[in-house]
């Protein structure tokens, strides 16, 4: 612990303090007596795993929820934000990590609908225009949030907030959708606003951003506060160590192997936009071979799920020759006859694609294994069977679950994201295709997962994985191919290319300014900028 | 102000407790009903509820009013569970009346013991091929299956209608809109039970329902096809990804749903009328619904649910006969179970959670500061 009491001594008080918060869901302390403190101007870092405890925090200073013990203190002065109205109108902000906007309206007409009912809507789109300048974010007032890039889209989130002059602004995991080159640019708008007095809470799992961004920080784990510290003073593993609690295993993919035969193919896939806002696949090609881990790094919504869906035979193409497993073709097989040739999927949903939440953990395991030996006899489930395949999985992937065989509803998200990843992992497939296996998981979850990956990899089977975290692709992918627009682009060695080249081209003829970004320059440590 | 949040855990005694509890309501509002009426409650529920079983015999018949509801009831539940919303069990009952019928009429003089069962076949068949025509409808055009399967009702009411009335009409039936009386081996006799011998109409159909509400919950729990069942209810993207097909489902669920209404018309009509007539069903179709939703989705528990809602059936013409209450009455009384079980049903997956004034008024000041 470094420091205890949030007050500094000798300044003015600060911006928004909290002294105690205290909030319970039923047994679960989620937050337990948390000191807090942010200067005006301040860049401060909330750091926590999955649970810690970050998102009813902020929940409890944005108005959304009410602590049960403790209180608010907003420039020295007591106050309670009963809705995220009354936090607003002191002059704080938020941008969600799931944005809320409605794809068929503008940009303009998007702001207009969250403004407050009294602010002038006079010269609207001019404002947006000007505002969004100042702060080298250049919006469109005019274009449609459906042609825009989820980072665009951030901008409209934080444009909207800036529009109300905020001395405080909460970014709840502002990078998790981001590009790096969008990342540095949300950095700039962040530490401008900073410099201009507003202060910004960033919320975050990623410790090298929440080193390069901010100058304090904030620990939670368990929903305590374990530490709050000067991000400068501590590396990423020792802020990581903090955050977990004991030591980091890290794992490097082994590069020292030979190439297997190929196990998958895609040739030349094309699939049809069926909506709006389908990605249209157009002319995918890859391979994968035995022993090898393919990471396909993209950012959402560049045709992950469509490609995800013609891998695993749920949507498939009308004629042959697209799809194959050594030599057989698949295209025309759905999920079942790809599962006999031992191909494994794990979609990217947990809640309601890969798993049920309303069933138990054995329905579950059901769900992708009832075409295995003895599960199913003459039409009969046999409970025995799917009961001890649960607890197999369960016990081999760690789940952490509140009993025998709980509604998949009652597991944290890493658990039953262990489970789904598991009750594939666990038949040992010859191929496994698997996409954000780690999305919203816990650090130790996650790193879980990628050493279960990588195990089955090592044991000669081939994974594609189709993930946005670039971190986890460098960490065990073999090979990568950046996937933007509906388009793959050719497989590169991991080895052989930077994170800095696979976000140029994740990022590419998406971002307006993409061409005009400087070069990246080593950024200093918020700190100097943190007090004004 | 009042919110409804959603329960983390739903016990299983909140489960039972809560169809219990929308009766017991029900029977409280529905004393009060009486009272309005100017009746005295404590006689009117008594002459509802307990009067229809104080003979043996009337236990029997109780049975027999049950007996076509536990059977649609079933079908209604494969439906239901899959999300799918068969609301035309009525037209389905009808047309396996009419394929029944049209067995039993086509062999006046057989007294194979086959004909029965070729009647049951053929009344399955026609109930499931007008519930097929709903799911179809739904998958190749998106139709409502909703919409649909309630007007199909309409349509085999004004069949079987024009078919007694027109060409399956008894010559020797002086114009009355009735067709021949079926032969015997078509007729569904009385049941004896060991010991007791006849109780009151009871027949061997209500033994039938039986066995359909126990291989439905069979079925349901834990066979793989209840599995997709109820996956392609809760989830069914999940149910795509394990590789079943949802139109597959539709089709399914209507057809079972279509084939056991069809079945209880069969039985309606070889147990009790011997002919058809324009009308056979006393809207079993529909009062199956709330049976359906009395038993949570649970067929096992479709048997209780059926003789409940039967009961409130027969106390009605037993209130009718003896107190001079109104027919309709049984009608409210099943609109308030109705309505009480969907409340219950809210009330058992979420809690009121009730936001106190002073914390309201606190809020509505700071806006307006």
């Amino acid at each position: 612990m470094t420091t205890t009491h949030p007050a500094h001594k000798t300044s003015p008080p600060p911006l928004l303090a909290g002294f105690g918060i205290t909030k319970r869901f039923g047994d679960l302390v989620a937050n337990q007596n948390i000191d807090f403190a942010i200067q005006p101007g301040e860049l401060h870092a909330i750091v926590g795993e999955n649970g810690a405890g970050k998102s009813t925090f902020i929940k409890i200073v944005y108005g959304l929820l009410q602590p049960d013990e403790g209180h608010l203190e907003w420039q020295g002065k007591p106050v309670t934000f009963s809705n995220p109205l009354q936090a607003r109108a002191m002059g704080i902000g938020m941008v969600f990590q799931h944005f809320s906007l409605f794809e068929a309206l503008s940009v303009m007409e998007n702001i207009a609908l969250a403004l407050p009912p009294d602010f002038p809507k006079q010269d609207l789109s001019a404002l947006i225009a000007r505002k969004s300048a100042e702060y080298g974010i250049p919006l469109n007032p005019e274009t449609v949030i459906a042609d825009l890039s989820v980072g665009q889209r951030q901008r409209v989130e934080i444009v909207r907030c800036l529009l109300q002059e905020p001395t405080l602004l909460i970014m709840d995991e502002p990078t998790s959708v981001l590009t790096p080159q969008e990342t540095d640019q949300l950095f700039d708008v962040l530490h401008q606003l900073a410099k201009q007095g507003c202060a910004v809470l960033f919320i975050s799992h990623k410790l090298d951003e929440v080193k390069q961004l901010t100058s304090r920080a904030t620990i939670l784990r368990g929903g305590v506060k374990v530490a709050e510290v000067e991000t400068a003073k501590k590396t990423t593993r020792q802020l990581a160590e903090l955050m977990v609690g004991d030591k980091v295993k890290g794992i490097t993919a082994d590069t020292k192997r030979k190439k297997g035969k190929c196990l998958y193919e895609v040739r030349g896939l094309i699939r049809p936009a069926f909506g709006p806002f389908d990605v249209a696949l157009k002319g995918v090609s890859l391979k994968v071979h035995a022993g090898e881990i393919l990471g396909i790094a993209g950012i959402a919504g560049n045709g992950q799920s469509e490609l995800m869906s013609a891998l695993s035979g749920e949507w498939r193409p009308d004629q042959n020759g697209m799809l194959f497993t050594e030599d057989t073709d698949i295209s025309r097989l759905g999920p079942t006859g790809r599962r006999h040739l031992d191909l494994a999927f794990v979609p990217e949903e947990r809640n309601g694609h890969a798993a049920v939440p309303s069933m138990t953990l054995s329905e579950n395991a059901l769900l992708t294994g009832y075409d295995e030996d003895g599960v199913v006899a003459k039409g009969v489930i046999q409970f025995d069977q799917t009961l001890a395949m649960a607890q197999r999985i369960s016990k081999m992937f760690d789940v952490r679950q509140p009993s025998d065989d709980p509604l998949a509803s009652a597991l944290s998200g890493g658990n039953l994201q262990k489970f789904v990843v598991g009750r594939e992992i666990i038949k040992s497939p010859r191929v496994l295709i698997v996409s954000q296996p780690t999305w919203g998981v816990d650090i130790a979850a996650a790193q879980f997962i990628r050493n279960a990956m990588a195990d089955l990899a090592r044991q000669g089977s081939a994974v594609i994985m189709i993930s946005q975290d670039l971190e986890e692709i460098f960490e065990i992918a073999h090979s990568i191919a950046v996937l933007n627009e509906g388009k793959l682009s050719e497989i590169f060695e991991s080895s052989k290319v930077t994170a800095e080249q696979i976000g140029l081209l994740m990022g590419e003829s998406h971002d307006l300014t993409s061409g005009q970004i400087p070069p990246k320059t080593n950024r200093t440590s918020g700190k100097e900028r943190g007090a004004s | 102000m009042i919110i409804l949040q959603p329960r983390k855990h739903v016990s299983l005694r909140l489960t039972i407790a809560v169809p219990i509890l929308s009766v017991l309501v029900t029977l409280v509002l529905g004393g009060v009903i009486f009272a309005l009426l100017g009746y005295n409650p404590v006689q009117a529920l008594y002459e509802f509820f307990i009067a229809p079983l104080a003979r043996p015999d009337q236990i029997g018949n109780l049975f027999v009013k049950a007996c076509p509801l536990i059977i649609i009831g079933t079908g209604l539940i494969f439906c239901y569970r899959a999300n799918v919303w068969n609301i035309g069990a009525e037209g389905q009952l009808i047309l396996g009346a009419m394929g029944a019928g049209w067995v039993a009429l086509s062999f006046p003089e057989t007294e194979s013991r086959f004909l029965i069962l070729a009647m049951a076949v053929m009344a399955m068949a026609g109930g499931a091929l007008w519930g097929l025509i709903p799911a179809i409808l739904k998958i190749r055009f998106k139709t409502n299956e909703i919409l649909v399967s309630l007007m199909l009702t309409y349509i085999a009411a004004l069949l079987i209608d024009w078919v007694v009335r027109g060409p399956w009409r008894d010559p020797m039936a002086f114009g009355f809109p009735l067709t021949r009386t079926y032969p015997d081996a078509g007729l569904i006799p009385r049941m004896p039970l060991p010991g007791i011998g006849y109780l009151g109409q009871l027949h061997w159909g209500v033994l039938v329902a039986f066995i359909v509400a126990v291989a439905g919950w069979f079925y349901l729990s834990r066979m793989l096809g209840g599995y997709k069942i109820k996956l392609m209810g809760d989830a069914p993207r999940a149910g795509k990804f394990a590789g079943f097909h949802q139109g597959r489902v539709t089709i399914m669920v209507m057809m079972i749903s279509g084939a056991l209404a069809g079945l209880a018309g069969m039985i309606e009509v070889s147990a009790n009328i011997g002919m058809l007539q324009p009308h056979i069903s006393f809207g079993y179709g529909f009062t199956a619904i709330i049976v359906a939703f009395l038993a949570r989705l649970n067929p096992m528990a479709a048997i209780a649910a059926g003789l409940v809602v039967a009961l409130a059936e027969l106390g009605g013409d037993a209130a009718q006969i003896s107190m001079n209450i109104p027919k309709v009455v049984t009608g409210i009384f099943k609109g308030i179970l109705l309505f009480m079980l969907l409340a219950g049903e809210t009330l058992t997956r979420y809690q009121i959670i009730w936001i106190g004034r002073s914390q309201k008024s606190a809020t509505t000041q700071k806006i307006e500061e």
